[in-house]
């Protein structure tokens, strides 16, 4: 985009972040709806969407215990669950690991789905940009989702409020993944990476806990490594 | 379900907190700005292609809003959203592109 060049890298990234309200929005608030019908407090709703700050986890979490599951189960599963975000963290260590402490704890507490792939997208594509101004992009996108997020929570808990099924958003979060998914194919090996994760994810979804996901991604990802190393080998050669 | 017991609600809410930070801040906060071996960061150049579209593919195949039955109108709303994404390089031209075919569809389907 040419007229983003006097923009700041915050307000790009808060650009970038915004599709995802259409997401944030109806799953907060449903997440609101079905923790006060499970039984939490309004308080208890906030503070789950606030201190987890992960929609799955949550999800699932309130899911095993609504059935009775053991807690300790609840826990596991839901962090099973949201075991990919510690590959978000790895995947974006080498972009923002150089950065204070402190700024990394806040990265860390808001590394999702949403600011980890706009991040990759940008940093892929403007590879000088400086870690302060990746940081910036990062927290920006974040900046439009977080308190959507908690609002939506709250609407959820106190008013009960949800958006009607016949609406359609709840297909909102494949399509802007997807939509996203179409520029960070850059190589051949990205598009080989992305379509073995796509295999290997239908085939494990039967999978318990969410794990099929991370088999899938694991596989993806050594096959794009694979495939970079035959193609700058058959570079090398020609 | 009115009977969860407040304590069990806390104690789930802390530990996940405790566990989902644990999780993020592992590799950011612990390898920091330590380089990392070429083997492991040519890996970690695919977890975003990898990853994503793992995680969206079963949403696509079996829908939630059909009860997960594969359906024409949602696969192809899919595919419009990554196709112009792909093409025009824009996250928003591949969102709108995605969301009319679904809206277009669901519309002529009624």
């Amino acid at each position: 985009m040419a007229i983003t060049t006097t923009k700041s890298y915050y307000w790009r990234g808060f650009l970038d972040g915004s599709p995802f309200l259409l997401m944030a929005l109806p799953f907060g608030m449903l997440f609101g709806v079905l923790a006060t019908e499970a039984g939490l407090s309004v308080v208890q709703t906030m503070s789950f969407s606030a201190a987890v700050f992960a929609g799955a986890a949550q999800f699932t979490a309130l899911h095993l215990l609504n059935d009775n599951a053991p807690t300790i189960v609840a826990i596991l599963s839901a962090l099973a669950v949201n075991l990919r975000v510690a590959m978000y963290s790895a995947s974006l260590t080498p972009y923002l690991g150089a950065a204070p402490l402190w700024q990394r704890v806040f990265a860390a507490y808001f590394t999702i789905d949403q600011s980890y792939a706009c991040s990759m997208m940008q940093f892929e594509k403007e590879p000088r940009m400086s870690v302060s101004e990746r940081l910036r992009y990062f927290f920006g996108v974040v900046s439009p989702l977080t308190p959507a997020w908690l609002v939506a929570t709250y609407l959820g808990a106190v008013v009960g409020t949800r958006i009607p099924e016949s609406w359609g958003l709840d297909f909102a979060l494949p399509i802007t993944f997807l939509a996203m998914i179409g520029p960070m194919l850059r190589t051949p090996a990205h598009v080989v990476a992305a379509l073995v994760a796509i295999v290997v994810a239908l085939l494990t979804t039967t999978v318990p806990f969410n794990l099929g996901l991370l088999i899938a991604g694991c596989a993806g990802m050594m096959a794009g490594a694979r495939c970079e190393l035959i193609l700058d080998r058959r570079r090398a050669a020609a | 379900m009115k009977n969860l017991d407040p304590t069990t609600i806390w104690i789930v809410i802390a530990s996940l907190a405790v566990g989902s930070f644990a999780l993020r801040f592992v590799f950011i906060g612990f390898v920091g700005g330590r380089t990392m071996p070429d083997w492991l960061l040519r890996h970690l150049r695919y977890t975003a292609a990898a990853i994503i579209p793992a995680m969206v593919a079963p949403l696509v195949v079996w829908p939630s809003a059909t009860d997960g039955k594969p359906d024409l109108a949602h696969m192809s709303a899919a595919f419009m959203a990554l196709e112009v994404g792909y093409i025009t390089k824009n996250v928003i031209f591949g969102i709108v592109a995605g969301a009319a075919t679904l809206y277009g569809l669901l519309y002529l389907a009624n």
